[in-house]
């Protein structure tokens, strides 16, 4: 077995046991923590398929801003209701049984039984190197730049949206 | 090298740096302690062998036979593990400072770096925002009031201070044209020292470096006086001094980034133009890398005992609307600067 192989199957095996973890735990935090071990795992997944900068991105944007928010609201607000949810609505248990029963059949289908087409496998044979910074900074600022300064001012609407909903009156 | 030398070069790495750094954060606190009596005019600790220099052995030891006192409200996994977090984070973000130059021993060429990477500084930022999780944890597991409004505090100042931090080091960026720390260093070749052509980066650097780490006058997390010890009141024996020696990590890995970023790491300026042998220039160079580390560390220590601590709302108002727009403007100087020379 090459490294990359046990590697990923490393990697693999963590992202699936915290991501059931997740929504077993009863303790939102505790939920929250395995959470953060998921996307760190995720990040070693990207690494091996040489992908460093969304690696990195991931850990410092989803386990290490979005995530301390949320951990930031959860234990100021201490959601005591939340844990009993499933017992109060057992239906939506069901429901969402349903529909991840139908985006499982549908990725295992994706990666086992569809037939790539030929162009695909060149694109995708031509992507090895698209995951290091400089390729990415090179295709951002130059294929892209359009997509990426609309992001910006998207961003922008943003900010000043918080602002003004942060701001209680205007004098 | 096969891969094998390789390997082997790099876990050699890793023990001496692992070893140095515990060496030196056991004496930084016996220093710290010195130099605040030094600054207070008094004596300090001097009974512990010759001129106190035992007491770190001393302290340890003591550490580890107290008892550990776990309270009863207390989520007793999270908070064993918070601890082990802190001291994860500070010891393996040092893996990307670069210490000296290569050095030509054996006909082998070592980079004295334990790992050269291309995302060499997104990683470090990456790892400090994973060191939120550590406090925010040790707050919220202990199941008490003080530490988790230390906790909750600390993360509020990590967060906004991150900000300023990633900025101020965009400017660097923009001058190596790369992540990766040895080349920021060889960016900097002569007198060209970040801390001198951006003088405004590297003050909101050192500011944020200062909040980041949780260093007076930032230390709100573990303000004595309102939170009785902050994030870490209800830990004890071994697990406070990991917390203890996580902090003391911390500012040695502030240290060493600012000593890369900003005062050209290891380098000599006009050393190359002496003609001394090769392994005399190398040692001479690490030798500057370290001068330059305890230079930034006393500095560190001389500010904790010269100004009083902030209020909360000052130290926010601070990180946003000073400190954030000052780093916006450093790099607008540096795209002119950039703009002018090239």
């Amino acid at each position: 077995m090459s490294l990359e192989l046990i590697l990923s199957i490393v990697f693999g095996g963590i992202c699936a046991v915290t991501a059931l973890l997740v929504i077993t735990r009863i303790n939102p935090v505790i939920s929250a923590l395995f959470l953060v071990v998921n996307f760190a795992s995720l990040a070693g997944l990207y690494l091996i398929l040489n992908a460093q900068f969304i690696a990195i991105a991931q850990i410092i944007v989803y386990a290490g801003a979005i995530m301390v928010f949320f951990l930031f609201v959860i234990m100021l607000l201490n959601p005591e209701s939340e844990k009993k949810f499933f017992s109060h609505k057992p239906y939506i248990k069901i429901f969402t049984v349903v529909i991840v029963a139908i985006v499982f059949v549908q990725i295992i289908y994706m990666i086992f039984l569809a037939q790539p087409s030929e162009e695909l496998i060149k694109e995708s044979a031509k992507s090895v190197n698209a995951g290091t910074i400089e390729q990415i900074g090179r295709e951002l600022f130059t294929n892209y730049v359009l997509p990426f300064e609309a992001a910006g001012y998207l961003l922008l609407a943003a900010t000043i949206g918080a602002l003004v909903i942060a701001k209680k009156k205007f004098e | 090298m096969t891969i094998l030398e390789i390997v082997a070069f790099t876990l050699i790495k890793i023990v001496i740096i692992l070893s140095l750094m515990l060496f030196t954060v056991s004496y930084l606190v016996y220093f710290e302690r010195r130099v605040s009596a030094w600054i207070q005019n008094r004596l300090g600790p001097n009974r512990v062998g010759w001129q106190g220099i035992l007491q770190p052995f001393a302290d340890v030891f003591k550490l580890l036979l107290k008892e550990d006192i776990v309270p009863e409200k207390a989520n007793k996994k999270l908070h064993a593990i918070a601890p082990i977090i802190a001291l994860f984070v500070a010891f393996s973000t040092y893996a990307v400072i670069p210490f000296g130059p290569e050095l030509q021993i054996f006909n082998y060429k070592i980079p004295l770096v334990v790992a050269d990477v291309n995302i060499g500084i997104l990683f470090v930022l990456a790892l400090t925002s994973l060191g939120v999780y550590a406090i925010t944890f040790a707050g919220w597991s202990s199941g008490s009031k003080y530490s988790l409004l230390g906790g909750i505090r600390s993360s509020a100042q990590m967060i906004s201070y991150e900000i300023s931090m990633g900025f101020s080091i965009g400017g660097v960026l923009l001058f190596a044209e790369s992540l990766r720390p040895i080349a920021i260093v060889e960016s900097q070749s002569g007198w060209m020292w970040n801390a001198i052509v951006q003088p405004i980066g590297f003050i909101t650097f050192l500011v944020s470096a200062f909040a980041e780490t949780n260093r007076l006058p930032f230390d709100l997390p573990e303000a004595e006086p309102e939170l009785v010890g902050g994030f870490h009141t209800e830990y004890s024996s071994m697990k406070f001094a990991a917390f203890f020696l996580a902090e003391y990590a911390n500012m040695i890995i502030a240290a060493g980034l600012i000593v890369t970023l900003y005062l050209g790491g290891w380098q000599i300026p006009y050393i190359d133009k002496l003609g001394l042998p090769s392994l005399v220039e190398t040692l001479l160079q690490v030798g500057a890398f370290v001068f330059k580390l305890i230079a930034v560390l006393f500095f560190f220590l001389w500010i904790r005992w010269s100004l009083p601590r902030f209020r909360y709302d000052q130290l926010m108002n601070i990180g946003w609307k000073v400190m954030f727009p000052l780093s916006l403007l450093n790099i607008i100087w540096v795209a002119i600067l950039i703009m002018i020379f090239n």
